[in-house]
């Protein structure tokens, strides 16, 4: 937590940090599997290039004809067969295509390990923006408290009444596609979040005997806000922050599901989902059930650190 | 010129519920070097006053009328950026709970260098370092402890810290507020100790808020006592001791236990303190004074001059209470 320790080599930070959490019983087991997974999903998604069989844009596969040329049913039944094998997507698993392949010939693994991508951008840069407009303001509205605190706080409470995937559709759809609007659209959503439990901290932690002993040491406002009561808050954020990660996912997956993503070019779980929906009926569950299984698991490895790090960083919850 | 002069002092808490006079026309003064102490139980109003000299009265409290002045510039009048001067470097305060007073995610060491700092933009980090180390080294705790957290120290340990940080900047005034009800009673001899010799090492001027009349007795020149927001008696503690001329000093000073009598029976003052926000019309304390007249349910009783610079609020020593029933 401190910037001293984040000098340091991560990797070499990492183990100890991880064997000190599984002492900490079943919420340190959680963290651990969420970071495991999480790290897991990130570098997959990184080196994806190198590990990938094929492009996952080229057609490698066999794809489903146009519907004109389809042999109308009631025809001749080993035509019929041979029609499904050779002009549908191809059913996992194969030793060429371990997934299956999707109705433009695409091989789904390789889409698989580099569609994350830019769902772990839009969310990584949603938590920044969140994080770096919804705990200012909260520190500063709390800290000053008042009318301007009040006036603050009814117009983030207006925008937390909405539903959030609702008022992320409205302004990805105003902003128009692209990563960063992506990536704002959703900040938008959870920036009430921050501000109403670095909010709630700070009320109490304003109140504390030293944040008074610092004023009555000529302590300047903003000393005392960002040294004192700003570092006392961190855990709390931290523990928001990682669970906003899971809703951005869920949120980004939504976006892109609806077709308010980013170009159709990049390969995105999220936009397989879209498209393999078309084929499910014809059987074809492959195409959206692996990008779906991803989702969930990114998603599944966020709440758990979140929830973890909750419990561990909560003395309330501790035994 | 005394070092601190507080003149009618009047500080108002104003609430929904109506507006509480916490502390009611109150007025002292301090010589450099001086130690004075303020008595009184919970909610008299003692620590309103200790936060009021530093113009540090926690919302919805204001000072509603009087003047504080310090070297002879009245601090309620500096803005909130000048004020920052007086608070640390001129008046310090060492708070009641040593476990919250210091900054948990922060290393004591940083304490002493954030404050030595904020006030001598000047100085390097390394040297508000060495300056802390001597500082913790004279307050009886190894230097090389400066790097560890707050919560790796005893509370005594913590006062201690707190203490340092309050005479980091050599200040004239140090305001203890309590400083030894969260320790234990070894300990609490320690610190008044230890502030004593840093009193005396550093001459600087010292206000002691206590509920304990027999410490304050003990450590002080002079002494207020506090009843429900007005200053009930100020005189120097030889002579409050000697001849406590307000009834309420007179019941707390029975109610200190006596070693040498061992079958004394403690003589509590009966009843409790009024509420606030419907304090007894006229003297505060009548519902509780045995000595109470007509005179004292109908008016206020002024602060009388008994000579020896002995100030005493009571319709005895007034001719208006003297003649009344």
């Amino acid at each position: 937590m401190s910037e001293v320790k984040i000098k340091r080599s991560i990797v070499a930070r990492l183990i100890p940090w991880l064997t000190s959490l599984a002492k900490k019983g079943p919420s340190g087991w959680m963290v651990i599997f969420g970071i495991v997974v999480v790290l897991t999903l990130v570098i997959m998604t990184m080196i994806a290039p190198w590990i990938s069989p094929y492009s996952p844009r080229a057609r490698v596969g066999p794809i489903r004809d146009p519907p004109s040329v389809q042999l109308p049913i009631g025809t001749d039944p080993l035509q019929q067969v041979l029609t499904r094998i050779i002009k549908t997507p191809k059913p996992p698993p194969s030793p060429q295509f371990p997934m299956g392949t999707n109705h433009l010939g695409q091989d789904m693994l390789s889409r698989i390990l580099s569609g994350g991508s830019l769902m772990l951008q839009i969310s990584s840069l949603s938590v920044l923006v969140c994080f770096l407009i919804g705990v200012p303001i909260g520190l500063f509205s709390s800290y000053v408290g008042g009318i301007f605190d009040r006036t603050v706080s009814l117009v983030i409470d207006a925008i937390y009444a909405f539903p959030g995937l609702v008022i992320a559709i409205a302004i990805a759809a105003m902003l128009g596609p692209g990563v960063v609007n992506m990536a704002l659209s959703i900040a938008v959503v959870y920036i009430p979040s921050y501000f109403r439990i670095v909010r709630s901290q700070v009320l109490s932690i304003k109140e504390l005997t030293y944040v008074e002993a610092a004023r009555a040491a000529g302590a300047k406002w903003h000393t005392i806000l960002v040294r004192y009561i700003f570092p006392n808050v961190i855990p709390s954020i931290v523990a928001v922050a990682t669970i906003n990660f899971a809703d951005a996912v869920l949120t980004a997956a939504g976006l892109t599901f609806i077709g308010l993503g980013v170009a159709k070019d990049i390969p995105d779980w999220g936009w397989d989902l879209t498209d393999g929906r078309a084929y499910l009926s014809s059987g074809a569950w492959w195409i959206i059930t692996f990008p779906g299984l991803m989702i969930i698991l990114l998603a599944l490895g966020f709440t758990f650190i979140g929830e973890g790090l909750s419990e561990l960083l909560n003395p309330k919850l501790q035994r | 010129m005394p070092l601190l002069e507080v003149d009618s002092l009047n500080v108002d808490y104003r609430t929904v519920r109506g507006t509480i006079h916490a502390v009611e026309d109150v007025s002292f003064s301090l010589k450099k070097g001086e130690r004075l102490g303020l008595a009184g139980e919970s909610g008299s109003g003692k620590s309103t006053l200790g936060l009021s000299l530093m113009h540090l009265v926690p919302y919805p409290g204001v000072v509603a009328k009087g003047h504080i002045r310090i070297d002879g510039t009245d601090i309620l009048k500096l803005s909130e950026n000048e004020i920052r001067f007086v608070r640390g470097r001129k008046i310090a305060y060492v708070f009641q709970d040593p476990m919250t007073s210091l900054n948990p995610v922060k290393r004591v060491g940083e304490h002493f260098v954030e404050l030595i700092r904020t006030h001598e933009p000047t100085t390097s980090k390394e040297e508000a370092f060495e300056r802390a180390k001597t500082v913790i080294k004279n307050l009886g705790i190894l230097p090389e402890r400066i790097n560890d957290y707050p919560h790796q120290f005893s509370g005594g340990m913590r006062q201690r810290i707190m203490i340092g940080l309050a005479i980091a900047l050599n200040p004239d005034l140090v305001i203890a507020d309590e400083p030894t009800t969260a320790l234990d009673v070894i300990v609490q001899a320690k610190i008044l100790d230890l502030l004593e010799n840093l009193r005396k090492i550093y001459g600087l001027a010292l206000i002691l808020i206590s509920h304990d009349l027999s410490i304050i007795l003990e450590r002080c020149d002079r002494i207020v006592v506090m009843y429900a927001g007005h200053m009930f008696e100020y005189a120097s503690s030889t002579e409050l001791h000697r001849v406590p001329k307000h009834p309420y000093t007179q019941g707390l000073l029975q109610s200190i236990p006596n070693i040498e009598l061992s079958d004394q029976k403690l003589a509590a003052i009966p009843g409790s303190p009024p509420d606030m926000l419907n304090p007894p019309k006229g003297c505060r304390f009548w519902p509780r004074c045995f000595y109470a007249k007509k005179v004292c349910h109908i008016k206020e009783p002024p602060l009388i001059d008994v000579g020896h610079n002995h100030l005493v609020r009571c319709f005895l020593y007034s001719e208006e209470g003297a003649s009344g029933e």
